[in-house]
This record gives C-alpha cells, structure tokens and sequence, in this order.
C-alpha cells in the first residue's frame, strides 16, 4: 500500500496527490511514469509522473477524473493508500543541455512538465512554458511551473485568462515572430500533441511528445501500448514514452485510445447506479 | 506378480459441452480409488530412467512407493525435497516427453501417469493443509528478480540451504506466468497461491511491485549486502508478424488477452475493472501450448467460434497432445497450412477477416520441420473480428539493458554458463529470460540449477550459509 501524503484540487475534476514511494522516488527521472492500481480487483493504469522528491521519498500524480478508476482514485484522501505504485517505467526523456526550449501542456499534461522544466533549468536552458485550458478555472499549476520557467504563457479557449485560442496559437505565434526555438515539449491529450508537431514541423524544429496508450502490465509484456513511430511498431512502456513527434502516428495512436471506450462507459454506468461503491 | 494394467487410468474430466462456456478446471484429478490403482501400475525399477527424465529430479519411484503404501503425506515430502510446485507440475509439466516418456512400461504399454500422481499428492495434502512451520533463516541474503516458476524455484530452493531471500517481482501479484499466463481452466490460481504460500513458509520474503531494473537496479542490489541475484525476468515482448493491420482494434498478442482475462479477471468485467473484447468469430495465430490457452479462454469469454491458424501442419505443432485434445473436444476449428496475410480494416480501425494464403509442405528447413511454401493464388479471407496472436516472445529488455557488463546473445537473451552464472559476478539468471520462451518445468530447473550454484560460490568464498 502506498500511502497519500498530500491532496489539492486543481480543478473540480484534477487532484494532486503525494505518494509515499520511495524505490519509485529514488530512481525517477523526467519523462518516466507509473503503473496505479487504486484498489480490489481494479485495473492498471498509467500515469505520468508529474514530480518527485528522492529525499523525501514521494511521488507527485496528477489525476484527472474521466472514468471509473480515475474517480476512485480521486475520492482517495489524505492518509488513505494507493493498493499498487509501480515504477519507475519507460525511458526517461532526453533533454537538451543547452539552447532554447519550449515546453507546452494542455489539461492535466500540464503537470509531469514540472520536473523536466526543473532539470532544464538546472542545466541553464532557457525554458519557454505555454499551457492552456478550456477556461481560467482550469488552468492548473500556473504558479509552480511559472517558478520554474523563464517565460510563462497561458491560453484559454475562452480568453477568460491569458491569450485566447490554443497553445498551439501561442507556439505558432512564437514563431511566426521569429523565436529561436531549438526544441519544444508537448505533453497532453493525443489530439494536442499532434496539433504541436504539425506546427513545428515546417520549421523541423525538434519536437518531443509523451504518448500515453492503454496499457496492462507496463513492463514489457503484454504489447497493449504499440504506438506507430516512423513506420515501425514500438512499445511505449519500454521503448517510450517519448517519442519524436514528428515521427508518432498520432490517427492510429488515437484511435487506439478509444478501444475500449463502450467498456470504460458500461463500467462507469454499473458503478454509478450500484451508488460508487469505494 | 500381479499382471500389469496395460492402460492407464484415465482421469475424469469436465464435460467438453459444459465447460467450453466456464473458467472451471478441466481435469478434475483421480479419486483415491484411481490414484490407489495407478500407483500400483509402477513396477519400482532398480533403475528409475523416469527420474532422469525430470529437470528437478523428482523422487518418482519413491513417492509411487509411498502411495502404494496408502502414505500420501509421506509422498508429498519426498516430491517437496526436489520440487517445490508440485500442484502447478502435476497439471502443467509435459510429462509425455519427459518422465512419462522414459517409464519402462512405455515400451510395451501406457507409461505410469506420474503427472496425475503427482498432482493428486498435491492436491490432496493442500486440501488437507500443508502444516509446514514457518522457517526465519539467518543466512546470507540473496535476491530473486521474477516471481515465475524459474525464480520461486531459485528462491524456494536457496531458503531450503538457508539463505535470506528477497523475491522482487514487478506485477501486483507473484507466480509470473502461472498467474497471467496460464488460464484458471487449467491451472486454478488458488492452487499456485497455495504454493506460493509454501514458498513463503520457507522464509522467502516478497515484494511486489518492484520492477528491478528500474528501481531497483541490480547494482544497487549487491551494493544493499545482496550476496547474489538471480535473475529469472522471464519472456518479454509478444511478436507480432508485420502483416497490415496489426495495430487494428480488435488485434491482441497472446499475452495482452491472457493478462487481461487470467490475471486481471476481465472474464469478470465489470464487477471487475479491467475488460476484454472478444468478438463473434476469433483466430488466434499460433499453434503452441500459449495458443491452445488463448484459444480455449476465446470460447469461455464469449466468441461464437474460434479457430487455430497454422501455417504447418499438425505434425509441427508444439502444444501438448492432451491441450489439442482438449480444444478439438470443445469445438476449437483448426486450419492448417495457412499463413495469414494481413488484417482488414472495416473502414472504422476494426478487424472484419483475416487474408490468408493456402501452404503446402515443401523440404525440411533448419529446425528439421518441413517448410510450409504458399500455394499460388490461394488468398482467401476468414472472416473474424479478433486477431490474437500467438508466436512467442522475445526478452524483456529492462533488466539487461540496466545492468552494465551483463553479455546478452544476439537475440537479447541473457547469457549463462550451463550453471546459470552471467558475465557479471554474483549474477546468475535462469528461464525463459535465458533460453526464450520454453516451459515451466524448464525454467525450473534452471532456478534450482542456479540456486545450487549460487550456494557452491559463495561457499568457494566462504560466503555461504556456515561459510
């Protein structure tokens, strides 16, 4: 069992939560994430690690609430434990020592951006943050990667703070004004991801995503995660998360992700009407 | 002497209409009155050759002895010296090539049933509970890196001479491919966690949700006062054929729709959380023990029908007889010499068939089977809407390519010497992680081979238990 430390809402449907997880802690790198199984007989489902504190011992995960397993985990409180934290997985990304480097984050992928903004800046990389939301309320962790930042801006769909429009908006609007960009980092849902490499591929500016299929095991085993990437199939979980953006099939990757969405929908209606059971 | 019985007794089974919709073992096990008159089939060589044939060198004729003497708790002791899964080996070895196979009475009748004897033993003192002390040794400590038949075995084992063993595996639950692998019609998971606990009542500590490699690594392992450790990570990522259409919704690896079903319990989605789709009609590709599994769980799990595609013929097929046997009595078709081609797509990233090319036996090729060769103009669909596919596994690479020094063989296997020693002092490894995906038995001799080694080591540097 894995103990909550911490809890905040971010927004009505976002929890913060610091994990009690010290292998995972000690050995965690930017990019890495985890397997979570909250409780009896429940799934595995990864997450992406959004911070970490090697002397502390904890991991930080960001949850947003879309399903019945996101749910249960979200009503876990201070002082409740998380059955399962496995991890660290995957490879960790590798970052630029040097040079000019935007970072961009929609909805909850916003989070995992705090650790690797902190690595960048401890190497004296100039890091460029671009995160948005549907409107104010849901911009999450402004503060906290704006400390970690040389530059921060925000895009709402609705304008209610920041630029109105998309990140990819504000990065196209970089861009057009001439920045130097050496490398951009997008994490976030698939479809945003995919928006991000499109707009720095005429430029061929080097662009990393962090793809997040539906994995079982997340260790190697059972294949679920393959994620096209330049023609051939790769596995997520050992040979990513990160890839080339450039090089992802994000129309297969997001088809992908919906599979099993006429089950994750029946799940949640079964747990609905039984009253969510914890 | 009495006449022998020229057949064996056959062991009563569930009936193929009832069970090819249910997750209830399949074989049922002898009554007494069957295990009694079994026994009395072996005839106790002087020379038992069936004991050569068992890679951990059970005490076959001895424990027959024992039942013969109406002593079934005597007998499981004796199997418990050498083996410690005997409920698991009892369902899942394949005895026809091995102890059954070199049984005196093979060469004029049916071989002693030593698997089904075996497995009875088990059953019958876990019924009525293995009353074992459990035992706090005070030696060395050594990590086990896998909670699969390989590595139980290795810690199992090593706990026996004394050591203080750590078993790290990575999923939630130990027993490796016991658990997710092999289905509950097969291998009930009461009975590996059963085992399991005897394992435990060695000593053997375990800790799961470790994924050794990522954190821990094995350095950091021998860095803690982990004498040694022995790595017994098992088989990794599924192949798959690069044939279009492979990443279609609707296309598994064996692995993923085993895990799915037998580990996560999707076959009770959505009680249970995690599920698994299987459409009407299913092929799995494939036609090892893996594939009859994956088959068989299509039926249990709700597919109208399901079929083996194989590019051989039944002659190269690697599953168990009595697994094909199993699958033909529940309505599994089988279509051989027929090499898929690629995977349609219904026009919304589903599959709608299975293109497929007729084979015919050509020359032998290098593994001494002959070579299926297309027959021109052949193509024709199967129409199905699931593709598993089930053509092995190649290594996980998370431990190997963490652990400096360690030599791996082309195809990514870890090296060992015939002990199961690596490249890298203090660490051994044994099981499909090194061999490739083979059998339980086979990897649990490894473990037990390893474990012996990594005691005469240490003793050599007067490390080991008393050393």
């Amino acid at each position: 069992m894995f103990k909550i430390l911490h809890k905040r809402l971010l927004t009505g449907v976002t929890k913060l939560f610091v994990v009690e997880a010290p292998l995972v802690a000690r050995r965690a790198q930017p990019g890495q994430f985890l397997i979570v199984r909250v409780r009896e007989p429940g799934e595995r489902i990864p997450l992406t690690i959004a911070d970490y504190d090697r002397s502390a011992g904890t991991v930080t995960i960001v949850v947003q609430e879309v399903g019945k397993t996101t749910r249960l985990l979200g009503a876990l409180e201070e002082g409740e434990a998380i059955l399962d934290v496995v991890g660290p997985l995957g490879r960790p990304a590798e970052l630029p020592e040097t040079g000019r480097v935007v970072l961009v984050g929609g909805g909850f992928g916003v989070a995992p951006l705090l650790p690797k903004a902190r690595a960048l800046k401890e190497r004296g990389v100039h890091v460029t943050s671009v995160i948005g939301a549907r409107n104010a309320d849901l911009v999450i962790l402004e503060e906290e990667l704006g400390a970690r930042s040389d530059r921060m801006l925000v895009a709402t769909d609705d304008g209610s703070r920041g630029r109105k429009g998309l990140v990819t908006d504000v990065l196209r609007d970089l861009l057009d004004a001439g920045e130097v960009v050496d490398e951009v980092i997008a994490i976030g849902p698939m479809i945003m991801m995919q928006a991000v490499a499109e707009a720095t591929r005429p430029a061929g500016i080097r662009t990393l995503v962090s793809v997040n299929p539906i994995m079982v095991d997340g260790t190697g085993m059972c294949g679920a995660c393959r994620v096209t990437v330049g023609g051939q199939t790769r596995f997520a979980c050992v040979d990513g998360p990160i890839f080339d953006g450039h090089a992802v099939d994000f129309a297969e990757a997001i088809r992908r992700g919906r599979m099993y969405r006429a089950e994750e929908q029946e799940a949640l209606r079964v747990w609905e009407a039984a009253g969510c059971p914890r | 002497m009495p006449k022998i019985r020229p057949e064996r007794l056959t062991m009563p089974v569930q009936d193929p209409k009832e069970r090819r919709r249910n997750f209830r073992e399949v074989a049922l096990g002898f009554t007494p009155e069957l295990a009694r008159e079994e026994a009395e089939r072996c005839i106790q060589c002087k020379n038992p050759f069936c004991e050569d044939g068992c890679p951990v060198h059970v005490p076959i004729r001895e424990f027959i002895d024992l039942l013969q003497r109406d002593d079934p708790q005597g007998a499981l002791a004796a199997i418990l010296r050498t083996n410690a899964l005997p409920a698991v080996c009892g369902r899942v070895c394949p005895q026809e090539d091995q102890c059954e196979k070199l049984c005196v009475l093979a060469k004029r009748y049916q071989p002693v049933a030593i698997g089904r004897l075996e497995r009875y033993v088990a059953d019958l003192a876990r019924d009525a509970g293995r009353a074992v002390a459990p035992r706090r040794p005070r030696g060395p400590r050594v990590a086990v890196v896998g909670g699969g038949p390989a590595g139980l075995t290795a810690a199992g084992t090593l706990a026996g001479f004394g050591y203080r063993v750590t078993l790290f595996e990575a999923l939630h639950t130990v027993g490796g491919v016991l658990m997710y692998g092999i289905p509950e019609f097969r291998l009930p998971k009461d009975i590996v966690r059963a085992e399991v606990e005897g394992i435990q009542a060695l000593g053997v500590e375990i800790r799961t949700d470790a994924v050794v490699g990522q954190s821990p690594t094995v350095d950091e392992l021998l860095e803690e006062g982990y004498e040694a450790v022995f790595l017994g990570t098992g088989a990794g990522l599924p192949r798959f054929l690069h044939i279009p259409g492979e990443n279609l919704d609707g296309v598994y690896s064996a692995n993923e729709f085993l895990t799915r079903v037998n580990l996560m319990g999707a076959w009770r989605f959505p009680e249970w959380d995690t599920p698994v789709r299987v459409g009407r009609r299913v092929a799995v590709i494939g036609a090892g023990n893996t594939a009859m599994d994956a088959v068989r769980t299509a039926l249990r799990v709700g597919a109208e029908e399901a079929m083996i595609v194989y590019r051989r013929s039944p002659a190269e097929m690697t599953a168990r007889h009595e697994e094909y046997e199993h699958a033909v009595e529940e309505g599994v078709q089988f279509r051989f010499l027929t090499n898929p081609q690629r995977i349609l797509d219904d026009g919304e990233g589903r599959v709608r068939g299975l293109e497929v090319l007729t084979m015919e036996l050509g020359e032998p090729d290098r593994s001494g089977r002959c070579r299926p060769v297309p027959v021109a103009g052949s193509e024709h669909v199967l129409a199905v809407d699931t593709v598993i596919l089930a053509l092995g596994t190649s290594p996980n690479p998370v431990v190997s390519r963490s652990l400096e020094g360690l030599e791996v063989a082309e195809w990514g296997g870890i090296r060992t010497d015939e002990h199961g020693a690596t490249s890298r002092l203090r660490v051994y490894a044994g099981g499909d992680a090194v061999t490739g995906a083979a059998t339980v038995i086979l990897a649990m001799g490894a473990g037990k081979r390893a474990a012996q080694a990594i005691h005469r080591d240490l003793a050599q540097r007067g490390e080991a238990v008393g050393g």
